[in-house]
C-alpha cells in the first residue's frame, strides 16, 4: 500500500531531530545541576587565580565554554600560556 | 466548592485565550456555572474573543483595588446564562495584582461559580504566576512546535513548584496536555511533533488534540468561541476535551489525517 514510501524516505521529515534536541534540552533543563550560568563565571575567574600563583596571564587568557549532548556536558577550558616564563615578581601570601 | 482551572503554555500564540473562551463555554454550555478571568494585565483580549469588548467598564484591578465590585465588573455572555467574563485591565500597572488580592476575589468568586477559568497571559512573570498559584487543575496549551513544548515543559516545573498546591504539600495540580494545531497530515510526512513525541516529552495525560483549522481565525474575528462551531474540527475538537475534563471516555479524534482515494493507494504516510 506504501510503496511509495522507499522513494519518500529520501526526503526525511524533521520531526524527528525536533524530539531528539527537545529530548535533551528539556532534560537538563529540569536537572538543578543544569544552570551553567550560575557558576561558570566564578569558575573561570577561580582558574585565572590559581594559574596566576604561577604564572602571569590575563583574564580574558581563560576561555571557558560549555556543550551538553545527550548524557554529558562537556566543560572546555582553553589557557593560553604566555610565550615566555615570567615568574610573578613577588609571591602571594 | 469551585474548581479553579488554569489555561496556560509560557510560550505566547499558542493558543490559551482561544482555549479558555472555548473552554469556559462548553463548561458553561453543559450546565456548570462558570466565570472565566483575563490575567493578561495591560494586554487583555479575552474580550474581544468573546464579543465583549464594548461593554467592559470594570476589570480585574478594579476589583483588587476595591474600586469596584465584583457584581460590577462580571460581564454576562450574551450566548450563555452560565457564562460571565471578568476582563483585565488594559491601562493598569501588573504589578497591582497583589497575591491577597487575587485570593480574595477567588474566594469571592468561589461562592457563586462552580468553575473558574484563569486565562494566563505569556511569559513566566506575575500574571502568569498570579493566574497559576491557586489553581486545583491545569490545561497546559502546546503547538507541536520545539519552542512550545521547551516552554510547556518549564510551566510544568512551575506548576509543581511555585503553586499554592506545591507549597502546602497539598495534592498537586493536575495537569492536562492540550495541544493545538495539529496537522495530521504533516506529521505523517515526519515534519511535525507527533502526538505521542509531545506526550512523550512532556509526560502529562492527554486532554486532546485540536487540528489546525481556518474556523478558528473565523470565530476569533466574529468574537464568537470556535466551540460554538460544532460542524468544525476544532469546535467539536474543544467539545469533546470538554467533556473528558468533565470525566466522559471519548476518543481522540483528528489525530490521524483523512485520506483520499489516492493517498490511500499511494501512501499518505502511516497512523
Amino acid at each position: 500500500m506504501r510503496f511509495l514510501d522507499y522513494f519518500r524516505s529520501k526526503n526525511k521529515g524533521t520531526a524527528s531531530i525536533a524530539k531528539e534536541r527537545l529530548q535533551i534540552i528539556v532534560a537538563h533543563e529540569r536537572s538543578d545541576t543544569s544552570k551553567p550560568a550560575d557558576y561558570i563565571g566564578q569558575l573561570q575567574q577561580d582558574i585565572v587565580e590559581v594559574i596566576r600563583k604561577y604564572v602571569n596571564i590575563a583574564q580574558e587568557d581563560v576561555i571557558v565554554s560549555l556543550d551538553r549532548s545527550d548524557s554529558c556536558s562537556v566543560l572546555e577550558l582553553n589557557v593560553t600560556l604566555p610565550d615566555h616564563y615570567q615568574p610573578r615578581e613577588q609571591k602571594s601570601a | 466548592m469551585a474548581k479553579i482551572v488554569v489555561v496556560t503554555s509560557g510560550k505566547g500564540g499558542v493558543g490559551k485565550t482561544t482555549t479558555s473562551a472555548s473552554f469556559a463555554t462548553g463548561l458553561a454550555m453543559r450546565g456548570h456555572k462558570t466565570v472565566v478571568i483575563d490575567f493578561d494585565v495591560g494586554l487583555r483580549n479575552l474580550d474581544l474573543i468573546m464579543n465583549c469588548e464594548r461593554r467592559v467598564v470594570y476589570d480585574l484591578i478594579n476589583v483588587i483595588k476595591e474600586e469596584a465590585t465584583l457584581k460590577q465588573a462580571l460581564i454576562k455572555d450574551k450566548r450563555c446564562d452560565n457564562l460571565f467574563i471578568l476582563p483585565a485591565s488594559q491601562t493598569r500597572d501588573k504589578d497591582t495584582l497583589t497575591m491577597e488580592g487575587v485570593q480574595r476575589v477567588l474566594n469571592e468568586l468561589a461562592h457563586d461559580f462552580d468553575m473558574i477559568v484563569c486565562d494566563s497571559p505569556a511569559g513566566i512573570e506575575r500574571g502568569a504566576l498570579m493566574a497559576l498559584y491557586f489553581a486545583d487543575e491545569a490545561i497546559v496549551v502546546t503547538n507541536p512546535e520545539v519552542s512550545s513544548v521547551r516552554d510547556s515543559d518549564r510551566i510544568l516545573g512551575i506548576l509543581q513548584s511555585k503553586s499554592l498546591r506545591a507549597e502546602t504539600g497539598e495534592e498537586p495540580i493536575k495537569e492536562h496536555l492540550l495541544l493545538t494545531r495539529y496537522d495530521p497530515t504533516r506529521v505523517s510526512t515526519g515534519q511535525m511533533l507527533s502526538v505521542e513525541d509531545v506526550q512523550e516529552i512532556l509526560a502529562i495525560p492527554l486532554l486532546g488534540v485540536i487540528p489546525e483549522s481556518k474556523t478558528v481565525l473565523h470565530a476569533s474575528n466574529e468574537g464568537v468561541p470556535v466551540i460554538w462551531n460544532a460542524e468544525s474540527a476544532a469546535g467539536a475538537a474543544y467539545s469533546d476535551a470538554v467533556a473528558r475534563f468533565l470525566g466522559e471516555q471519548i476518543e481522540h479524534r483528528f489525530i490521524t489525517e483523512k485520506k483520499g482515494f489516492f493517498k490511500r493507494m499511494f501512501g499518505g504516510g502511516s497512523k
